[in-house]
């Protein structure tokens, strides 16, 4: 039997939690039998920039960086991020996208608007386009910072792992004392494109 | 798939992860460490395993001159930075490489092509080259530990120091490692008083050059036989040079090209490539940053292309790789043009408000490494300069003795709490000594914070957690000489503008002391905080508070209607309003609004 291999991208802003996303994503495919490598910076690009994670998995992988134009699976944790890295998306690739908008400095500070149409200029990159609520998600179970793995749950759908390797990651992964939040925040986000067409 | 046999054995690490691992399999006793991306994580991660020693130093000299007092001891060793710290230890460096080891000694130089956290992207392999250390250099986190365990066994095979050099996309990249049973030292620990080798003396050190000189050429037959730098043999119409993690960037693009993998960046083998050059058509030498390879593969006389194809400056990536090679370009989408989202100081951070009273005083700023220097970005725009850690004393000294008396009171000097101890120190004691009269602001937010939070000598703190004596910041700038030492809350940014105006003015040194925590330290965020909100009907858009560059403070735009229907005049552009799930209630917005508009949430 040949093994998967795919390419996710992971797109959102400093101290949204991507970090902490993509390691739990990576624990389930290990645990799952996959060789993976991801890559991510650190530093200042922490502090409310831009931030990106590039994972890739399959029986053998090389490169820890995607190349653009290869992503099979683009997840974004807010909603310009998507569009800064669309390019990174395959042709006929998915997008996962938290509708949530935080405002870079030039929006927040009143030089330029935030862009009014995110949503359009996304659904022409890909007719394969997920918007979800991870933040109402997240509110609702009163823990803004479970946002990250909402994101997770939905994003699951696109990949070839089977739920119970997410929660085993968890389990592995994560401080006893919030796994079980995290494993709801899991399923809350499984649950939002739950009957939705995922076809490639 | 092999390596996933076995799963209680097999770890996803990143580089400087495996790095840590490989040490502690090594045996390592003692590391020492200054802080920097991208390799801060080794030692947070080697202090974790049980039976070693592991600190942070105030700078990457004195950890190195740490590691080589441990290996004098008779214990493995280590010291790790990034690759502008190797230029802070390059002394202690150099000299060690005569002496040698007695303990396996290892520096670990985590190099930053382009420039993801770093003032520049120089290439350390000309370290090696320079100070006659072998390198090895890994593609992965998987060779990344197998290569630290090894660099020990060489350093004290060889009597000598061992480099070992990553990339950001080494050290923060995750790959999968097997784990190895630690292994036990081959001597125990004690320090053999041997002049010849350890006083370098000049008619020492003379000697211990010939020495030197004789284990680079024993390490080149090394180079020749080791399987870490091997010929992948395929398809012989290209046949590609690499190394480091390039060498995963070849093998994505060119999965059926030829490749000789070199390991160990120096000392370069010499009838490996002889080898490898004779069985290949075109020859092409992928690697980041300089022609270094490309240069020693020339020098043999072998035809090769490197640098006319591949780019200098920045990363690579299998499609840069690919693009190069074959010449063609891959279409693809054209990046969509989006506002951009630069780093920022987080909301809450107390420097934000030194910043935005200085900036009211219209001085030249010479600046530092730290967060701070993110102050340079609108809107604050507070900072003129930046070159090197602790380069903002020298500097401001250096222009105010190049502007003489029209200078006098316009060059301010900005430097972190961790920075002035790194190399500040000593630009202080310049400033007195040869009668300048610099004004230094010392940030002081209790923690090294740009790397991510790690101790300092001022913080009270050590690596291993431990409760330590601080160092004293206002009695160390007395001691200096400094007489006019101050202490302010940068977060009450009229007091702050006030002594600021008086220092500045002064005809003599004096340092301000900006004591505020900084706003991710735990015990900040555990505090109870207000949350301020902006009261719609009070706000007339004057802008005042968005010049803090707060992430929390958001522009609301409004278009004549909008602005009618709110109330407002037709005129008003906008109006301000505040993030509750950004703001940190650092309580410096609020003075800002002259309409009293900003006021504390009270549900």
């Amino acid at each position: 039997m040949s093994v998967p291999k795919g390419d996710v991208f992971l797109a959102g802003v400093g101290g949204q939690g991507t970090l902490l996303a993509s390691e739990v994503l990576c624990d389930a495919f290990l645990l799952s039998g996959f060789d993976v490598k991801k890559s991510e910076v650190h530093g200042m690009a922490q502090r409310g920039g831009s931030v990106t994670t590039h994972l890739r998995f399959g029986p053998k992988v090389f490169s820890p960086l995607i190349e653009p134009g290869k992503a099979d699976l683009l997840v974004a944790f807010e909603k310009i991020e998507a569009l800064r890295f669309a390019h990174y998306l395959r042709p006929g690739g998915a997008m996962v996208v938290n509708a949530q908008e935080i405002f870079p400095p030039s929006v927040a500070t009143g030089q330029e608007r935030y862009p009014q149409d995110v949503t359009e200029r996304l659904r022409a990159v890909t007719d394969r386009l997920h918007m979800v609520d991870a933040l109402a998600v997240a509110l609702s179970m009163r823990e803004v910072r479970a946002v990250n793995i909402v994101l997770v749950g939905a994003a699951s759908h696109f990949l070839p792992l089977p739920e119970a390797a997410y929660e085993e990651a968890m389990k592995a992964r994560l401080p006893s004392m919030i796994v079980d939040v995290n494993v709801r925040a899991f399923r809350a986000g499984r649950g939002l494109l739950r009957g939705q067409s995922i076809d490639s | 798939m092999s390596v996933l046999e076995k799963k209680e054995e097999i770890r996803l690490l990143s580089g400087n992860e495996a790095i840590a691992r490989g040490a502690f399999e090594a045996g390592v006793k003692v590391a020492s460490a200054y802080p920097g991306t991208p390799s801060t994580e080794i030692l947070e991660n080697f202090v974790r395993y049980e039976g070693v020693y592991a600190e942070w130093a105030p700078n990457e000299k004195v950890a190195v001159e740490v590691a080589i007092g441990a290996s004098m001891g008779g214990v493995r060793a280590l010291a790790t930075m990034k690759h502008v710290g190797v230029n802070v230890a390059a002394d202690p460096i150099f000299t060690v490489s005569y002496t040698g080891v007695r303990g396996g000694l290892v520096i670990v130089t985590a190099d930053d092509p382009e420039l993801h956290s770093s003032q520049n992207e120089q290439d350390n392999r000309h370290y090696a080259v320079a100070a006659k250390i072998p390198m090895l250099e890994p593609s992965d986190s998987f060779e990344a530990k197998e290569f630290t365990r090894l660099a020990f066994e060489l350093s004290e095979k060889y009597d000598t120091p061992v480099f070992l050099r990553t990339t950001t996309r080494i050290s923060h990249a995750k790959g999968v490692v097997r784990l190895d049973a630690p292994v036990a030292p081959a001597f125990p620990p004690g320090f053999t008083s041997d002049p010849a080798k350890w006083v370098m003396l000049p008619v020492n050190g003379k000697l211990r050059h010939f020495v030197v000189e004789e284990r680079t050429k024993a390490l080149r037959e090394f180079a020749e036989s080791w399987d870490g730098n091997r010929i992948e043999w395929g398809d012989r119409s290209l046949g590609i040079i690499t190394a480091g993690v390039s060498y995963q960037y070849v093998k994505e693009a060119f999965p059926d090209a030829s490749v000789l993998k070199i390991g160990l960046a120096w000392p370069l083998p010499v009838r490996l490539f002889r080898e490898f050059a004779a069985g290949v058509t075109r020859i092409v030498v992928v690697e980041e940053l300089d022609p270094h390879l490309e240069t020693h593969v020339k020098s043999l006389g072998i035809r090769a292309q490197g640098k006319e194809l591949i780019p200098i400056v920045g990363e690579l990536d299998p499609r840069i790789v690919r693009q190069a090679i074959t010449g063609e370009a891959i279409p693809v989408r054209a990046p969509e043009a989006v506002p951009s989202r630069p780093p920022n100081l987080c909301p809450g951070c107390p420097h934000r408000g030194l910043f935005f009273a200085l900036k009211k005083l219209k001085v030249t700023v010479t600046g530092d490494i730290g967060c701070y220097t993110l102050a340079t970005l609108p809107p604050l725009g507070a900072m003129d300069t930046c070159i090197c850690m602790g380069a903002s004393i020298g500097n401001a000294h250096g222009m105010e003795k190049a502007l003489g008396p029209d200078g006098a009171g316009k060059v301010v000097a900005v430097i972190g709490d961790s920075t002035f101890l790194h190399s500040g120190v000593t630009g202080l004691m310049n400033v007195v000594y040869n009668r300048g009269a610099s004004t230094v602001i010392l940030l002081d937010n209790d923690i090294t914070a740009m790397t991510g939070a790690q101790e300092n000598p001022a913080t009270g703190k050590t690596l291993h957690g431990k409760p330590t004596r601080r160092t004293d910041l206002p009695a160390l700038c007395r001691a200096l000489g400094v007489e006019h030492v101050y202490t302010v809350n940068p977060h009450d940014m009229t007091q702050t503008e006030a002594v600021l105006r008086r220092e500045v003015a002064r005809p003599e040194p004096s340092v301000i002391i900006t004591k505020a925590p900084c706003a991710l330290l735990p015990e900040h965020r555990r505090k109870q905080r207000p949350v301020y909100e902006v009261i719609a009907d009070l706000c007339t858009g004057c802008k005042a508070c968005s010049r803090l560059g707060c992430p929390a403070i958001e522009w609301v735009p409004f278009t004549p209607e909008e602005a009618t229907a709110a109330g407002k005049k037709t005129t008003q552009k906008g109006m301000a309003r505040i993030s509750p799930l950004l703001c940190d209630g650092c309580n410096q917005c609020p003075p800002l609004c002259k309409f009293q508009a900003i006021l504390e949430r009270r549900s």
